[in-house]
Parts: structure tokens; sequence; C-alpha cells
């Protein structure tokens, strides 16, 4: 039951390979990477996938996704959720604590090891929380969650408002070596904020949360990994002055990590005005100021900011169709990453196709610590891999999504470079944009 | 001739042709008002709807008024009262007023953009009558009417709005609308009130009070919300009148016959001293004649 890719052209950010060639794949590992591979090789029953003119890459992970199951199965189910994933060319996901009950006990990391197991797409990884209750007082049993499968820890969603709280959480974290993944927000100053403060909120009588309501705290746990040597990644950048205090951790040899989100690197505040006050451009952090997205690019071009993640955050129609001030925060990401940042960075010339894939795939693999498993084509590994067509152009519909969020602020818009096909574990879990299973 | 778009929600979407037909209509409108038996048919047989989700005397009142006075039939749904306690949706309550087959939904709410979602749901035109911090059209009118009223026209005057400027949404309207017609438009209060970008909506900014008031044509007045204080924008309302309310002197910076205006209702003694509000300078009575004007204006544009 094995296949071979014939013609694509591959790329592998690990170990910088770039060129077109033929990938065999057998008994869920990556056999053989070479020119002008025969059809058959070991296995009668092999099939042969012609994939000129597509890119084959290492399996795209995406370390920052909401499943809402347990507790709001209304938005998103750990199912649904695993099949949008796999639509958008993602083989691994992580999946965010903020559930009801929240992740901060073994029986929550438990259940949605086994909801996605029997979702049988992609890989979830699961996050437990910082603080017991995301209530950001104590810190939660890392070590406990750890042991059941919690490969990271975060109260996204909301920040931790303390510091002893979070040096502790820094500090006691590295016990397991698992990274932090900080939720960057000044509640006081954020406020009862909707939007980005500027002249667009001032225009729109919105309330605005400053960019220093990230940057504070961008700045504080900067300092605490300083302090404690933990390991601390920075979720959703969103701002020009994080992107600084960034810069100024690397080069004071500050371990810090960081990911930034395509609606961050392709929409501006602008777009609360263009689109009406569609509640799809309320996102937190909210989107910035055409100088931070311009300073958010370049730092992933640079790979000062070595991830991108959707932070998908799907809510129900119910939820969304509400007044602006009303409605929650956050986006359906999942189906329209690869194709937002495809259209918005690799075809505009900003940054080249294995820079790229390298923060969907080295990146977030690094930060998770499944470097050793995950997020390049070496021989013998598991056959994760995501294809991508450089050349489709198509318009998204949120009526289409797998998700059941269909809140996207993309809605109508074309992009260039859709993921064609995902492979996990030497399965074809979505072809032409459709998931395995799917009857439709 | 008409209101180019389908919905009214910003001054900003109003240009200069059609700000003029609007005061232009408004004046014909005083007429009605001012006649003995104050009714036209123009407007028999169109419904409108006022719907409020947040408390308010003149605007409402106006609206109604304005609307039977040219014998459109008019509801007013009180959302303290209605299925919106029951939490209907804002998207639903639309709906259900569209199945009804108004004509009009004139909307007042707390929460700008309020006003764009309904009219994306309905086909009725929408009429914004104050939308949280974000815009309040028709008061903008109003102010225009009175300004040209007494002074004509409205190219190279100077008028200054005092106040919190972050929270209101008159002076956002009165901002846009007055520049559209070459008015030089300064903006005045204490720094937490002010928010950021009005330079490049075209205002002067300044946080001293006799900047603005020298030689000011027309001073508009904001009221001052108690609530704001205790959530810290200012230290108290004591050390607030003292250097951002009008009184008779602060008045005489300006030019002679200064025109006040304030939207209302006033707090007497805190932005504004009770004898500036009942001086000649004072229009604040005329302001609500003229709102059921403009509204009548409005309405007669948008429905006939």
């Amino acid at each position: 039951m094995g296949f071979l890719l014939k013609g694509g052209l591959v790329i592998d950010p690990q170990t910088g390979l770039e060129k077109e060639a033929d990938v065999r794949v057998a008994a869920g590992k990556i056999r053989e990477i070479g020119q002008h591979l025969e059809k058959g090789g070991a296995e009668e029953s092999e099939e042969l996938i012609d994939v000129q003119g597509k890119i084959v890459a290492p399996g795209f992970i995406d370390m920052h996704v909401h499943l809402r199951e347990p507790g709001g199965e209304a938005h998103e189910t750990i199912f649904s959720g695993c099949q949008a994933a796999a639509a958008g060319g993602f083989t691994v996901i992580a999946a965010m604590p903020n559930t009801k009950p929240c992740a901060d006990n073994e029986a929550v990391i438990e259940l949605v090891k086994a909801r996605a197991q029997q979702a049988d797409l992609v890989q979830v990884i699961p996050i437990g929380t910082i603080s017991k209750g995301r209530k950001g007082e104590e810190i939660s049993e890392m070590v406990s969650l750890y042991r059941v499968g919690a490969r990271a820890f975060s109260d996204d969603g909301s920040g931790v408002a303390s510091s002893e709280v979070m040096r502790r959480a820094l500090e006691y974290s590295k016990v397991i070596g698992a990274p932090i993944l900080a939720h960057c927000e000044d509640a006081a100053l954020a406020g009862e904020g909707l939007m980005h403060e500027g002249y667009w909120s001032t225009v729109l009588g919105l309330r605005g949360i400053p960019a220093q309501a990230e940057e504070i705290m961008v700045a504080r746990d900067i300092l605490l990994a300083e302090l404690t040597g933990g390991n601390l990644h920075l979720a959703h950048l969103s701002t020009a002055g994080s992107v600084a205090l960034l810069r100024f951790a690397r080069e004071q040899r500050i371990p810090v990590t960081a990911e930034a989100t395509p609606h961050h690197l392709l929409l501006t505040d602008e777009e609360v005005q263009l689109q009406g006050y569609s509640t799809s451009t309320k996102v937190n952090p909210p989107l910035r100021s055409k100088n931070d997205v311009e300073a958010v690019r370049t730092a992933v071009k640079e790979g000062l900011i070595g991830c991108i993640a959707t932070d998908h955050a799907p809510w129900s129609e119910e939820d969304k169709e509400q007044e602006y001030a009303k409605a929650p925060y956050g986006i359906a990401g999942l189906e329209t990453a690869i194709p937002i940042v495809w259209d918005t960075l690799v075809v505009q010339g900003k940054m080249s196709r294995l820079e790229l894939i390298a923060r969907f795939t080295t990146g977030p693999a690094k930060v998770l610590g499944l470097e050793q498993e995950k997020g390049c084509l070496a021989i013998g590994r598991t056959a994760d891999l995501t294809i991508i067509d450089p050349q489709r152009r198509r318009t998204v519909a949120a009526s289409e999504f797998y998700s059941q969020g269909k809140n996207t602020p993309v809605e109508g818009r074309t992009f260039q470079g859709w993921p064609v096909m995902t492979i996990v574990g030497g399965k074809i879990i979505m072809r032409d944009g459709k998931v395995k299973g799917d009857k439709n | 001739m008409g209101i180019k778009e389908k919905d009214l929600l910003s001054m900003e979407q109003l240009d200069k042709e059609q700000l003029e037909l609007i005061l232009h209509t408004a004046k014909e409108m005083k007429s009605i008002i001012k006649r003995d038996i104050k009714k036209v048919p123009t407007l028999r047989g169109k419904s409108v709807v006022t719907l409020f989700y947040e408390p308010s005397t003149r605007t409402r009142t106006s609206f109604e008024l304005a609307g039977k006075y040219m014998s459109a039939d008019v509801v007013n749904i009180n959302t303290t009262t209605s299925s919106v306690v029951k939490g209907e949706s804002l998207k639903d309550t639309g709906a259900t007023l569209e199945a009804m087959g108004i004509d009009i939904v004139v909307i007042r709410h707390s929460m700008a953009g309020a006003p764009a979602m309904l009219g994306k749901y309905l086909q009725a035109r929408v009429i914004n009558a104050g939308d949280g911090f974000h815009q309040h059209p028709t008061q903008a009118l109003l102010d225009m009417l009175t300004i040209q009223e007494h002074l004509g026209g409205f190219a190279g005057l100077k008028v200054a709005i005092i106040g919190d400027v972050l929270h209101s949404r008159v002076a956002r309207s009165d901002l846009q609308g007055l520049i559209t017609m070459g008015a030089d438009v300064c903006l005045c209060g204490p720094a937490t009130l002010i928010p950021p970008g009005l330079a490049d909506m075209g205002a002067k900014v300044t946080y001293n009070l006799e900047e603005a008031l020298t030689d000011a044509d027309v001073v508009v007045m904001l009221r001052i919300q108690l609530e704001r204080q205790k959530s810290g924008f200012f230290p108290s309302l004591r050390e607030y009148s003292q250097f951002y309310g009008l009184n008779k002197q602060r008045l005489s910076w300006a030019k002679k016959d200064c025109l006040v205006l304030h939207p209302g209702p006033i707090n007497r003694g805190i932005e504004i001293s009770g004898e500036v509000a009942d001086s000649l300078n004072s229009c604040i009575n005329e302001q609500v004649t003229n709102g059921v004007a403009v509204r009548m204006a409005l309405l007669y544009l948008m429905l006939s």
C-alpha cells in the first residue's frame, strides 16, 4: 500500500534540499528520495501519483489551534477541527487548552488524545494550561500533564497577569523542557478595547487596544525568560514594538521563540472599516497598523519569528453575528493559512518558498520538541507530507470549510498557492481539497 | 436626487452636494413646523420604526414628530419592553421588522457599528440615530442647519468642539460634516479624552481652552458623562469644569456673536454655566427645532 510521488519539486528546509525528485512512500515511511525512480520497487500495489509542478514538503505543523472540544462543540469539535486541518494542508496541530473544562487536568488531555485518535486524520498534540483553571493564580500540574501527552503550556485567550506566576511557570516547566506559550496582553491596558488603537479606532468609535498592551507583556516575559532560563515562546506577535523587543532578546542571547498568524501578515486595522464592522475582523491581538504588518513580515522572513501559526478560533454564526462589541474574538484560520501566506509572501516575492515552508515545519517542530520525528524529509522517517500547487488560484468560500467556524475575514478573496494533498503516516488524508472519509 | 446609499450611517458618506440638498430641504420643512396645522400628506402610506437601544428624549421624539408631520406611520420600539429583553438578537429583531413591511428603521444603539450591521440584514433603509462613540449624523445635520441659518455658510468658519471627544459621536459627525463644507474645526479637551488620529481626520487639536476659543465663530460644547470620572479619564468634575467648562468670561475669548451649541441634555454648571446656556449666544433650543426639520428632510429624501 505504498505510492510514488513523481516529478514534484521536493523542498526540505532541514537540509536545504530544493530540487525536482521522486519520493517513494511505503509502510508509512519515506523509503526513497531520488531522480527517475521506477514504479514498482518493492511493492506491486504501489500507486503512481503525478505531482509535476507541485511542491512536496514535510508535513506542515500548526502549533496554535482552538479545537473547542470539550465544551464548545457548537463552534468546533475535535473531528471537524481535524478535518479542517487536513483540508488546510496540516499534518500536526497543537490544541489550545481553553476548553470547558480547560485542559488543566489529565482527563481533558486524555479526552483530546482519544477523540483525535478516533478522527484518525492529523496528529493532535495537546497543550496544557499554565495555571489551574486558567486563573493565573497557581501553576498547573505540568509534569503530570506532560506524562499523558501535553507538550506545551499556555493560558492562551488571556495573559498571565502576575509576574510571579509567570516566573514560576517558566521555572517549573524546565523540569520537562516544555515551552510556555505566552499570550502577551496587559489586561488592564487593553481594557474593553475592541480593535487596534489608532486612526481607525477613532474613526469607527471603537475602543482601542494600544500596541503597548502586547509589548509590555512581551518585554516582561523576555525579562522573565532571562531570569529563569525558561523555555519561552511568544504566541501571535502582532506589533513592530514586539518585533523590536524580540530582536533585543535575540541579541542578548535570551532564548525566546515566536509565532505570527497569517491574518496579521495580511490584514491591517483598516479592514474593520472596509468590511463595515464585520465581526470576522475582530481578533485578539487585533489587526494592527500597516507599519506593524511590515515589521512582522520582515521578522518572519528573517526567521526572527520562526513559526507561522493560525490561532484558528472558530465560532458559530450565532456568536459572530452580533454587534461588534458583543461578538467573541477569533477567526477560523486552518483552511486559508497556506494560500494567504503563499500569496502574500511568496507570490509577492517577499520571501522564498524554502523560508516559508520552514516557518510551518522546522520552526514549530523545534519549539514543540518534535524535531527528531517531524518537520523533515529524511529516509526512514514517518511519511508526513504536505503537497502544494503553487499555481492554483482559488477563491475562499467559507461555506465549503470543513471547520464549523465560517468566520473568516478573507471570504471572497482569491489567493494563489493551495495545498492539494496532505499525507499523514503514509496515508493520504486530503486529496484535491477533499478530506478522507468525506462522502460528499 | 436623494440620499445615494441605502443607509445613512455616517457623515463621511455625504458629499457637499448631498449636504446642501439636505440642509436646503430642511429649511423648507421648517415652514411646516411653524404652521398651525402641522400635517402634510407627503409620506402617507410609509412606515417608520424607531428602534432605540439607549435612552433618548429629543432624538426619538423628533424622529417621531418628523414622520407624523408628514403623515408616515411611526412606531416606536422600546427595547426595555420588547423581545430584546427576551434575548432576541439584533439580526432577528431586524428580520421581524422587515417581515412587517416597514420602509425605514431609525436605530440608536450603545455599540458602534450596530446600524451598519442592521443595514446589511435589511432591505429597508436604515438611519443611524447614534451608535456608541461612532456617529450621530442627524445631530451634525441639525448643528449645521443652525450654523448656516445664523452665519450663512461654512467656508472659513472657525468651529471649536470642546470636551469629551473620545466618547463623542457628535464630535466625530460634526467634524466630518463641517470639514466637508470647508470650515476649520478645532477639537479641545483634556488629553485623556482626545483619541489618536484626529489630525489625520483634518482637525486641529489642543488641550488649551483659550487657544480653542480664540476667534471662534461657533463653539460646540460636548456633554460630559459623569461615569467617565470613575473610569479615571479625569480626576474630578471640579477640576474638569474649572479648566474646560464654558462660562461668560471664557466665551469672551471667542468672537462677539459666537454661537454656542450643545447636543443636550446639558449639565448646568459643569461643561456649561447656566448663564451661557441661557444667553443670547446660545442656540440650544433652536437646535431642537432644527432637529425636527432635518429629520423631516431625511425621511422625505429617503422615502419619497
